[in-house]
């Protein structure tokens, strides 16, 4: 059966921040400029999930009266908090000795997810076609070689690829500019970045995986706008990552956490990191009395400039962090994904129009003040790699005294996967059980997500070599797929006294860490049929 | 023959319900809403039927805020010919929907009405009774298998006892069961022309219908949670706590 096509000047892959910012923007632009939006999720917002500390910048360019509009922007932050936890202890860092980046006076507490699915209202008000649902699972090239458009999935396939009696064939999508703004890891990005070379002579991609929960709290505990950051226990000094706790409206408070996917001990769970995180006192008193109401993870970039690849190709562009503009110091990237998506409409309304070359979104992009504010930034991942009391030490000199403008540019030498080191060279670790009040497993949180995929399609989850995972990796690494996934996904079974690697896919929140941290890259990340995955609300 | 389809918008059947913190009601803002899952399985059989030839037109309809068409934009993305949006904004009991069902069915004179057999937020598996009590039309609920004979239906009921078969007269009422049929896809071709499919919209104030609500909710609750399971020795102490501690034998 032949697809069907349908013809728009501008598609766009993916209803997050960036893809949003450039929809609407496009259309301020001109009107007429005919925009098509895809989304994987059932709905948009259903597969965001941020922190978030939100800062406004781009968004008082991009709709200056969202105050009038009713923008679920509300909760001003009106008080900070930093600490180093030990143990059972803790060190209050004073505000003002942190970093300019890391003050967030002026910024909002918000759900990402709800401002989302409020810019999708607007986008469609404008006339932007948004479909959810509808995974874009296969880029499509001209004969020149250029990006002509997508297809989308095909539904109703069975596990072994036979056609059920519901299939639908997908449909082909071609566009004058297709835009990609899959978010982290996107996996039609990773293909294009791959094929047109997009990052050569950059440093490799860094990631880290961000857990959160929302949790409703004692009255008595709760001070909203309040925000708080800690680093320090339970990561070890080598380990990068840190949590945050923001004071929500509603008694709400959103907790989370954040782990350098560049981690070297495979017996290392991020899950159970976050999870015994919560058990320190200082957290503890917090949450005590209070209800866990939702969880989800997703990988995050943490590259900066240094890793950012070419963000235009023949025919399409990058935007957000399906390129990499998260500010990772500032633990922010929607205010950047927003901008780097509105800079990427003036570029494709410019080539409509004006027939000008879509690499003058590189230029647009050197000299906005995205570009300013990641240079300035470059300098404090990287340092990190020498442990956390060095980090912070030459963090303080370079964002404090410099404020990022040391004259040289330190470099990520190695790419997340091969960071790390062999299981029987390092320590096990040995995690409490959850206590079902404070820490959960990974089962009933999973369960808070919403996550379905029918279980008669094929598995998303593909091996390169099916073997390897047990020949290799369980032997090498203890195969830290089983640990690294926050959903549970991987587990090594033994039937018969033999050992089995069992990948559960309809568990699966689309976090993308897998395709990031497998050792061997053996594990790639495609998407299911429309609609799976998790069904975040307020996220 | 022509068949009136009538779809709910509720929450996501996958989604993690969760109470109010003042027992006013269920957290809905935010939240993931889709077709009541048997109400998709009567829109896919209507559209089956038509597509047999035995029927000409199908028309979706749903009461709801405005949001509410969402459900009847998929239902005219598979099949269904136009739609009608009755907009209420509040909750609305079945008695109420089913009056209103009454009028729109005087006006669009249909010979079929479908509809799922029960809607997954209140579970009350009234409509279709209700409307076929108050138009006088036979009914047949429950169905996991419907056959077209000229103006009679032949209708597989799924019954406690197992099933039962039925003949009904035509026009009818028929509530469908999930085992009637596996719903298709919306394809996204036919997601984009059904944009252009038309849908009319009235407000339940004009139809002249009382949709006070007759029942006070006074309170909602989560139920309690399980407790977690212990092991028993012996057969002899399973028996023992069953009689003594559980008290059910």
């Amino acid at each position: 059966m032949s697809r069907e096509v349908m013809e728009y000047d501008v598609v766009i892959v993916g209803g997050g921040p960036s893809g949003l910012s450039t929809a609407i923007k496009l259309k301020q632009l001109n009107p007429d400029i005919n925009v098509c939006l895809l989304e994987k999720a059932s709905e948009i917002g259903a597969h965001i999930l941020s922190g978030n500390v939100f800062e406004t910048r781009a968004l008082d360019e991009l709709i200056p009266n969202w105050k009038e509009l009713d923008a679920p922007i509300k909760t001003k932050v009106t008080k900070e908090k930093f600490l180093f936890l030990g143990k059972q202890k803790s060190l209050s860092w004073p505000t003002w000795l942190l970093p300019k980046v890391q003050q967030n006076h002026n910024n909002y507490i918000i759900s990402l997810a709800n401002l989302c699915r409020w810019l999708a209202e607007k986008a469609e008000g404008l006339g932007v076609e948004i479909f959810p649902g509808f995974p874009a699972s296969e880029v499509l090239y001209n004969d020149d070689g250029s990006v002509k458009g997508i297809a989308t999935q095909d539904m109703g396939i069975d596990k072994e690829g036979n056609k059920k009696d519901t299939y639908e064939p997908g449909m082909e999508l071609h566009a004058k500019v297709t835009v990609f703004a899959e978010g982290c890891r996107g996996h039609l990005g990773k293909e294009l970045i791959k094929k047109f070379e997009l990052d050569k002579g950059k440093n490799p991609q860094q990631y880290g995986i961000g857990f959160k929960e929302i949790w409703e709290i004692d009255e008595k505990n709760h001070t909203e706008g309040l925000v708080m950051h800690t680093a320090g226990w339970p990561l070890d000094n080598n380990t990068y990552g840190g949590s945050f706790m923001y004071h929500a409206e509603n008694k709400q408070v959103f907790l989370g956490y954040v782990i350098g996917l560049d981690y070297q001990n495979p017996h290392l769970s991020p899950f159970d990191e976050f999870q015994r995180f919560k058990t320190h006192p200082d957290i503890k008193k917090i949450i005590e009395g209070g209800k866990r109401i939702t969880y989800g993870a997703r990988a995050l970039i943490e590259g900066g400039i240094q890793s950012l690849p070419q963000m235009f190709m023949p025919g399409a562009l990058l935007v957000g962090c399906d390129a990499g503009t998260l500010n990772m110091p500032k633990i922010k990237g929607s205010h950047t994904a927003m901008k780097s998506g509105m800079i990427a409409a003036e570029t494709i309304y410019e080539h409509l129009t004006k027939n000008l070359n879509l690499s003058t979104y590189e230029q647009k992009f050197k000299e906005s003040w995205v570009y300013k504010e990641l240079h300035e930034a470059r300098n404090v991942k990287p340092s990190f790699s020498w442990g956390l009391i060095l980090g912070i030490l030459f963090t303080g000199i370079d964002q404090i005294l410099f404020r990022g403008k040391l004259p040289f540019t330190l470099k990520h030498k190695h790419a997340d996967h091969e960071a790390l080191k062999p299981a029987d060279k390092m320590p096990k670790i040995d995690y409490p059980k959850p206590d079902n009040v404070i820490t959960f497993d990974k089962t009933s949180s999973v369960y808070l997500t919403g996550t379905i995929h029918d279980d008669n399609q094929p598995v998303h989850l593909k091996l390169k070599d099916p073997d390897l995972p047990i020949k290799y990796t369980l032997e090498k690494f203890d195969e830290p797929a089983q640990r690294y996934c926050p959903a549970g996904v991987y587990e090594v079974q033994e039937v018969n006294s033999v050992q089995k690697f069992v990948i559960n896919a309809q568990n699966c929140i689309h976090c993308k860490t897998c395709d990031i941290k497998e050792p061997s890259q053996n594990i790639t990340w495609v998407t299911p049929e429309g609609g799976g995955g998790p069904k975040y609300g307020n996220m | 023959m022509k068949i009136l389809v009538a779809v709910k918008r509720v929450i996501d059947y996958n989604v993690q319900i969760r109470v109010k913190e003042d027992g006013s009601g269920i957290v809905t803002d935010n939240v993931k809403m889709s077709t009541n899952p048997p109400d998709d399985n009567a829109i896919e059989e209507a559209v089956k039927i038509k597509e047999a030839g035995k029927a000409k037109e199908i028309v979706a309809i749903t009461i709801g805020e405005e949001k509410a068409q969402e459900t009847v934009r998929k239902a005219l993305a598979v099949g269904a010919d136009r739609g009608i949006h009755v907009k209420v904004d509040n909750v609305i009991e079945p008695l109420a929907v089913s009056k209103i069902l009454k009028k729109i069915v005087e006006k669009e004179n249909p010979d079929l009405v479908f509809m799922g057999k029960q809607a997954i937020d209140d579970d009350c598996n009234q409509t279709g009774q209700m409307l076929a009590a108050l138009l006088n039309w036979p009914q047949a609920t429950f169905a996991s298998k419907i056959e077209v004979k000229d103006n009679v239906l032949e209708v597989t009921r799924e019954i406690d006892e197992g099933l039962e078969t039925i003949e009904v007269n035509v026009p009818a009422i028929v509530t469908c069961d999930l085992r009637l049929n596996e719903p298709r896809y919306a394809s996204l071709p036919n997601i984009m022309k059904a944009k252009k499919k038309p849908i009319e919209q009235l407000n339940a104030s004009d139809l002249g219908v009382d949709i006070n609500p007759r029942i006070e909710q006074i309170k909602v609750e989560e139920p309690p949670k399980r407790k977690a399971g212990i092991k028993v020795a012996s057969v002899e102490e399973l028996v023992q706590k069953l009689k003594n501690e559980a008290k059910v034998i």
